[in-house]
């Protein structure tokens, strides 16, 4: 149980895959001015990421493995998250058409979000075996919707402030976003070593 | 390599039918508040309630962005039923969009006074104007719905309304507020 709590805690926190590893970057800057999209966004990409983590584990370890195709590991990972998102994004669209609205096309644009692929990848490089894939990636995808969400309440914030003109729209939201990612780096301070 | 191309193709295909299977499962049939709205709308489409035909200020009361009073064409008996349909309180027609008329009415257009200018043409939203421009226009009146947009952009003034009152061969049972049940049938 430890053993799945720092999991949980490695990748929520210390290795925060936005701001730590920088992964899914586009869709951290993209959906982030409002509250509302951001929440919806969070929603979307932890159940795609905890399901393509699983469903990419079961394949390399019960197809690629035995037959000896590791080195197809990309392409097959990109297929099974084209799926995995495609299937969420009909699940969206029954049951709550106001966020697939909402959400536009950055509901197909998680096919590409770096952190799926990445996710799927490191869990193969880890050596994680099936529970630790659930947690790798649902650790994962939480870290990146508490972020994500963090970030675009202070953006609500930031639009009404007064920023000076250089600093005004993109700029002053990337600087934001690497003072964060000081602030998440404070965090690798929780491992002795 | 022959490995990888079948199992690559293996893969796919069971993809697919789990999306296949999937699409049908979570087939979306639209909403269904705004067809239920829909049908009850006179679908003249003429424009009057600032929406852009019928469809669009259904699915603007279904969002709550519009009221319910502003289709002069339904008049009283679409107000009522869409009430019945929402549960919210009758009121009275908004004047801002027209008034109710006590005849159905169509236009017709003074044919020694038009100079062809096709402005009519663009106006009506149900295309129940022909003609073309320097030629003399007229009126389909069995597909006017007698919205009168036609009327603002005449620049001759030739367009007049008539009423069509109800004769033997054209009159038409009004459409009930409330579908008719017969007894036996509840």
């Amino acid at each position: 149980m430890t053993e799945y709590a720092l999991i949980l805690l490695g990748t929520i926190l210390v290795n925060n895959f936005v701001l730590v590893k920088f992964l899914g970057l586009c869709p951290f800057m993209g959906v982030s001015r409002k509250l509302e999209t951001a929440m919806g966004m969070a929603l979307a990409t932890t159940f795609v990421l905890t399901l393509s983590s699983v469903s990419s584990y079961l394949v390399d370890a019960y197809i690629l493995i035995p037959l000896g195709l590791e080195y197809m590991r990309t392409i097959m990972f990109i297929l099974v998250i084209a799926v995995v998102v495609q299937f969420t994004e009909m699940v969206v669209h029954k049951t709550s058409p106001l966020l697939y609205n909402v959400l536009g096309i950055f509901l197909p644009l998680i096919t590409t979000n770096c952190i799926v692929l990445g996710v799927a990848l490191l869990n193969v490089q880890e050596k994680h075996g099936f529970m630790q894939s659930l947690f790798y990636g649902f650790g994962a995808a939480v870290g990146f919707s508490l972020v994500l969400i963090l970030f675009s309440a202070i953006r609500e914030r930031i639009q009404v402030a007064d920023v000076p003109e250089a600093f005004q729209g993109t700029s002053i939201a990337l600087i934001t976003a690497g003072i964060m990612s000081l602030a998440f780096m404070g965090f690798s301070g929780l491992i002795k070593v | 390599m022959l490995t990888v191309i079948i199992t690559l193709g293996v893969v796919a295909v069971i993809f697919g039918l789990i999306l296949g299977y999937s699409a049908i499962r979570f087939k979306v049939e639209g909403d269904p508040v705004v067809d239920q709205i829909d049908a009850i709308l006179p679908q003249t489409q003429c424009g009057q309630c600032t929406y852009p035909g019928c469809r669009g200020y259904a699915e603007a009361i279904a969002k709550g962005e519009a009221d319910i009073n502003q289709c002069p064409p339904g008049g009283e008996t679409t107000i009522i039923a869409l009430a019945k349909l929402l549960d919210v309180e009758v009121k009275p027609l908004n004047g801002e969009h027209g008034e109710e008329k006590l005849y159905p009415t169509v236009v017709q257009i003074d044919e020694q006074s038009c100079i062809g200018c096709t402005l009519c043409i663009q106006a009506c939203p149900v295309d129940a104007i022909i003609g073309a421009a320097k030629q003399m226009h007229t009126v389909v009146e069995t597909v006017c719905t007698g919205c009168n947009l036609c009327i603002p952009p005449c620049p001759v003034d030739c367009i007049h309304i008539i009423e069509v009152k109800p004769t033997v061969r054209n009159w038409v049972a009004a459409f009930p507020a409330e579908p008719f049940i017969a007894p036996h049938a509840q």
